[in-house]
């Protein structure tokens, strides 16, 4: 169990900092969601399906659909 | 010189959060109100969540003004938005069939989960806002899915104002009926773990469950129109 955690705790490390780095805008967004997913998996594990369920629909959903709109909207290349 | 500076900054920040969790023992709770809530919630509020019990029975002020928090934002966006708005209609490109069949297929069934965790709030985890979010990412999907279509704003506004009607009533009723204080649970408490049980409880969840649904259906479909 310990083990799983701590591979999902670094999973989000590393999609977080390539959430940073990456040029394209979209790439960023799915890394960033990814780490909500990852996290509501995580609060899961700690016995508290409520947050779970609020970072999963929020977090991975709905913010990942507004940076993607205004990503339409500006430029989609980091200079 | 831009990377130093945030350097510093960050190091501030980081010093701060050590000095300020430096004292707390971890894992060790240091407050005596969780186990109260553990021990007497079941009983004093008729809920068998005890995360909703405390969001909505004890805390429940606290929910009106997250609330009101979020209808405040939402009403900002609009504001923001909508001051550049009706630009010459152009053909909108239609979404690919396996999107729009899939959309067509998904569409209810995300809708009738989302009211089920907002109605189920009392029993099961999740609650009015975490349902009303699964509601707006279902109407998000019928915007992705079948272009053109849109929720009237009207409809969105009466749901809106309704939940918080609901939700101020309910409270008022309890000041007048209840007892001496705000959203005071007046109605009977039922058998714990049926659905009807909870008194008030899962009305204002099901009022919350409409107007964040209905804020955020609005959020979206501002930004869809503005990104068209």
């Amino acid at each position: 169990m310990i083990l799983v955690i701590s591979l999902l705790i670094l999973l989000m490390l590393v999609a977080a900092i390539a959430a940073i780095f990456f040029k394209d805008l979209i790439n960023a967004v799915i890394a960033s969601c990814m780490v909500s997913l990852i996290a509501s998996i995580l609060f899961y594990f700690l016995q508290a399906p409520d947050v779970a369920m609020a970072e999963a629909s929020i977090g991975a959903a709905l913010v990942s659909a507004v940076f993607i709109i205004a990503i339409r909207r500006t430029k989609r290349y980091e200079e | 010189m831009k990377s130093i500076i945030s350097l510093i900054l960050l190091s501030v920040i980081a010093l701060g959060i050590a000095i300020s969790l430096d004292k707390i023992p971890f894992g060790v709770p240091k407050t005596k109100i969780g186990d109260y809530y553990i021990d007497k919630g079941r009983e004093e509020t008729g809920a068998a969540n005890i995360v909703t019990s405390v969001v909505v029975n004890y805390r429940c002020f606290d929910t009106l003004g997250e609330v009101t928090i979020l209808f405040i934002a939402a009403i900002g966006l609009g504001a923001v938005l909508a001051t550049r708005r009706k630009k010459e209609k152009r053909e909108i490109e239609p979404a690919s069939l396996v999107l729009y069949a899939g959309c067509r297929f998904l569409f209810p069934l995300i809708l009738l989960f989302g009211a089920y965790i907002s109605i189920h709030g009392h029993l099961t985890p999740g609650g009015g806002f975490q349902g009303g979010v699964v509601v707006a990412s279902a109407f998000l999907l019928a915007y992705l899915g079948c272009r053109g279509r849109r929720v009237s704003e009207t409809g969105i506004k009466t749901v809106e104002s309704l939940g918080g009607l609901v939700f101020i009533v309910v409270g008022l009723v309890g000041l007048a009926v209840g007892g001496h204080y705000f959203l005071s649970n007046f109605l009977s408490k039922g058998e714990l773990n049926s659905l009807f049980s909870a008194g008030v409880i899962p009305i204002i969840y099901i009022a919350i469950g409409l107007k964040v649904g209905s804020e955020l259906t609005g959020v979206i479909d501002h930004l869809v129109e503005e990104s068209e």
